[in-house]
């Protein structure tokens, strides 16, 4: 098993036609993801990779069944591309794009309360349940099918972590990149729900970085609730406050946000934290031995 | 992108929001013919910088006459006025802001930011006006209050009303209205403006019960910016560091810290990883530099030059993880670099991912002399041992 998505998972592509969709489009096909419809409005009928192109979701849903979108719409008009995902009637959408002004992911959020629907990131990798499906840009190759689940803000940061873990022997059931921007659809709790129930899941790995407070409010769950290990790794010990750390969302601000003290959080609440990232891989071997 | 306090103030004031009658000068000259213009004695002459705590260094000073108007801002422009944000070298003074001044009753602290947690606006509301609210927020949180807006609905003067009937007392009922009317427009310009941060510290109640702002700072979304192009004119490139102006021109995510180890990563949380890895491994990061996930070879060319323009920097680590960026890109990328600039630093180079062997095969047969790190702590030691 794996969560949210698997290779039934049937997908289609916001901003098809776009230079990073048409690319990621071949690199998730190669995967083996069922990329079944494309949306660009004002291109329907085209085709991309032998994907056929749709004006709107609500057409791609009608037509082709898709359940999962994959958003590769540029700032500007994403908003109303996750909006229109979710009226449309899908129930996992993962949204790519970096960028994305804050106020419109306010009103999304606002939007998304009351509805049935998942969104991750915006400003995410995406999701890969290796052996099974990719929906994302992540690249497919690092992965391989095991017991560790990857929750995290960052998405070369998960790359480095994915990599340490397959040179312990660590195969992954699911890694999700949940976004770095301030506001985003899914939190490390969430998923966290999720995994809690997923057989295939024996230990997380969580990434965080400086700025807000997802990672503490994390660690209170997981002492209250949650049932399989948990080993975490916070970026940014080094970072100065009130620096915007590339990612909209890692900002000390007003002394709020900073890496000890999202350290010290896991720590108490029981949690093993990876202080060096250069030693994670052995750090989550010795945690899940 | 962050705003003057007299730009804030300008579009404070076209958003229905009183704040007090001021003149931008940058020469004493100007600073002359303002008091001409605007309410006086007393005077306010205020130092234009982005960092906070001006007033503490010295920057904010109340004068009596028109000489002494300029004899302040003589003595501020030009010279580095150094507070608790700008770091060490202080922040140059390039124009300073003249305003009449106010007869103070009660200060008061108003600010709309984003709530991550509730994915909101929220206002936050405090009688602990004009002091260090920072300090304030750490050592008595109850005399601090936070109201979260509905998007939905956005700003009902009930939430004004949560804000000002908490405090204790309130402020005195014929100021009221002024008040919910200065909040209510808060809200629609940090709206209307796209705003990360809006904050009037002080707001002030005067003697003859008007609600002023005294000092405003805005944050304008640099992710909303496309849609504001009339914003644009208010960047100040004086206020940036130049080396961080350069990278901008180039879309190169970078942050220029103290120490003396240049780094170049893709993707930001594995620069900001890799920072802590150097500083773990005992030598000090120079900088953040984020070349992307999709950095072409001409953006790695420029992201080295860049690096190699900071004189503090005695040693390079590349640390890439290829995803999208792929190593053969970058290595071109290096190697061009190299050819341009003659990087006689040492370089220890850690690829991964992507093209990995094509990569290393590009940077073998340059002839460029570098170390390779089979890994992230690997890499990390051996930068630190050169410096």
């Amino acid at each position: 098993m794996s969560i949210l998505v698997d290779e039934k998972s049937r997908v289609v592509v916001q901003g098809i036609t776009g230079k990073e969709g048409t690319f990621h489009t071949k690199q998730m096909l190669d995967y083996g993801t069922k990329v079944v419809a494309g949306v660009t409005p004002g291109k329907g009928g085209q085709k991309v990779e032998a994907v056929p192109v749709y004006n709107t979701v609500r057409q791609a849903v009608q037509n082709e069944d898709a359940n999962v979108a994959c958003i590769f719409v540029p700032p500007p008009f994403a908003a109303d591309a996750i909006v229109d995902a979710a009226s449309s009637g899908i129930k996992i959408i993962i949204c790519i794009t970096e960028g994305i002004p804050v106020l419109d992911m306010v009103k999304v959020s606002s939007f998304l309360k009351d509805k049935n629907c998942v969104l991750i990131g915006p400003n995410c990798p995406g999701i890969i349940s290796p052996g099974k499906t990719k929906i994302g840009i992540m690249p497919g190759f690092i992965h391989s099918q095991g017991p560790m689940a990857v929750i995290s803000r960052s998405g070369t940061l998960t790359y480095e972590v994915v990599d340490q873990l397959e040179r312990v022997g660590l195969g992954q059931s699911t890694c999700i990149g949940i976004g770095g921007d301030p506001i985003v659809g899914t939190t490390f709790i969430d998923h966290l729900k999720r995994f809690k129930d997923d057989p295939d899941t024996e230990g997380v790995v969580l990434i965080g970085e400086i700025g807000g407070s997802a990672e503490e409010e994390a660690a209170k769950y997981i002492q209250e609730e949650f049932n399989k290990p948990v080993i975490a790794f916070i970026a940014g010990q080094t970072a100065p406050p009130g620096r915007r750390m590339g990612h909209a969302g890692a900002i000390i601000s007003g002394g709020q946000g900073k890496a000890e003290d999202k350290i010290k959080a896991l720590q108490d609440a029981g949690i093993t934290v990876a202080l060096n990232l250069g030693v994670l891989g052995q750090t989550a071997l010795g945690v899940m031995r | 992108m962050k705003l003057h306090e007299y730009q804030a103030k300008d579009l404070l004031g076209k958003a229905g929001i009183p704040v007090p009658g001021g003149q931008l000068a940058t020469t004493a000259d100007e600073a002359a013919k303002a008091t001409e213009i605007i309410a006086g004695p007393p005077w306010v002459v205020k130092a234009q910088i982005h960092a906070g705590g001006r007033g503490k260094a010295g920057g904010v000073k109340v004068v009596q006459t028109p000489e002494e108007v300029v004899s302040v801002t003589r003595s501020l422009l030009g010279t580095p006025l150094i507070t608790k944000q700008t770091g060490p070298e202080g922040a140059v003074v390039n124009q300073v802001f003249i305003e009449e001044g106010v007869d103070i009753e009660a200060e008061f602290y108003l600010s709309m930011v984003i709530d991550r947690t509730t994915a909101s606006p929220a206002m936050i509301f405090s009688q602990a006006g004009g002091t260090d609210i920072e300090e304030t927020a750490a050592g008595s949180s109850g005399k601090i209050f936070r109201e979260s807006i509905d998007p939905t609905v956005g700003w009902m003067d009930y939430n004004a009303r949560n804000l000002l009937y908490s405090l204790d007392p309130p402020p005195p009922a014929e100021s009221i209205r002024a008040f919910m009317s200065v909040m209510a427009n808060v809200y629609k310009a940090f709206v209307n403006l796209d705003c990360s941060l809006l904050e009037i510290n002080p707001l002030v109640l005067t003697k003859d019960r008007k609600v002023i702002a005294i000092d405003a700072k805005i944050t304008i979304d640099d992710n909303a910016l496309f849609r504001h192009k009339d914003l644009l004119a208010l960047d100040d490139p004086r206020e940036k560091d130049p080396l961080e102006l350069m990278a901008n021109e180039y879309n190169l995510n970078y942050i220029r810290l103290s120490g003396n180890i240049g780094a170049m990563v893709n993707g930001a949380g594995l620069a900001m990883a890799t920072m802590d890895v150097i500083k773990m491994a005992g030598a000090d990061p120079a900088n953040f530099l984020d070349v992307g996930g999709g950095a072409n070879e001409e953006m790695i060319t420029r992201a080295i030059e860049i690096i190699l323009k900071d004189s503090r920097v005695k040693a390079i680590l590349i640390n890439i993880f290829g995803g999208i960026l792929r190593c053969d890109v970058l290595a071109r990328g290096v190697v061009a670099a190299a050819k341009t600039t003659g990087i006689d630093l040492p370089l220890i180079v850690r690829l991964e991912g992507t093209n990995v062997e094509a990569g290393r095969e590009i940077l073998n047969d340059s002839g460029l002399k570098f170390l390779v790190a089979k890994d992230l702590a690997e890499a990390a030691e051996l930068v630190a041992g050169q410096v």
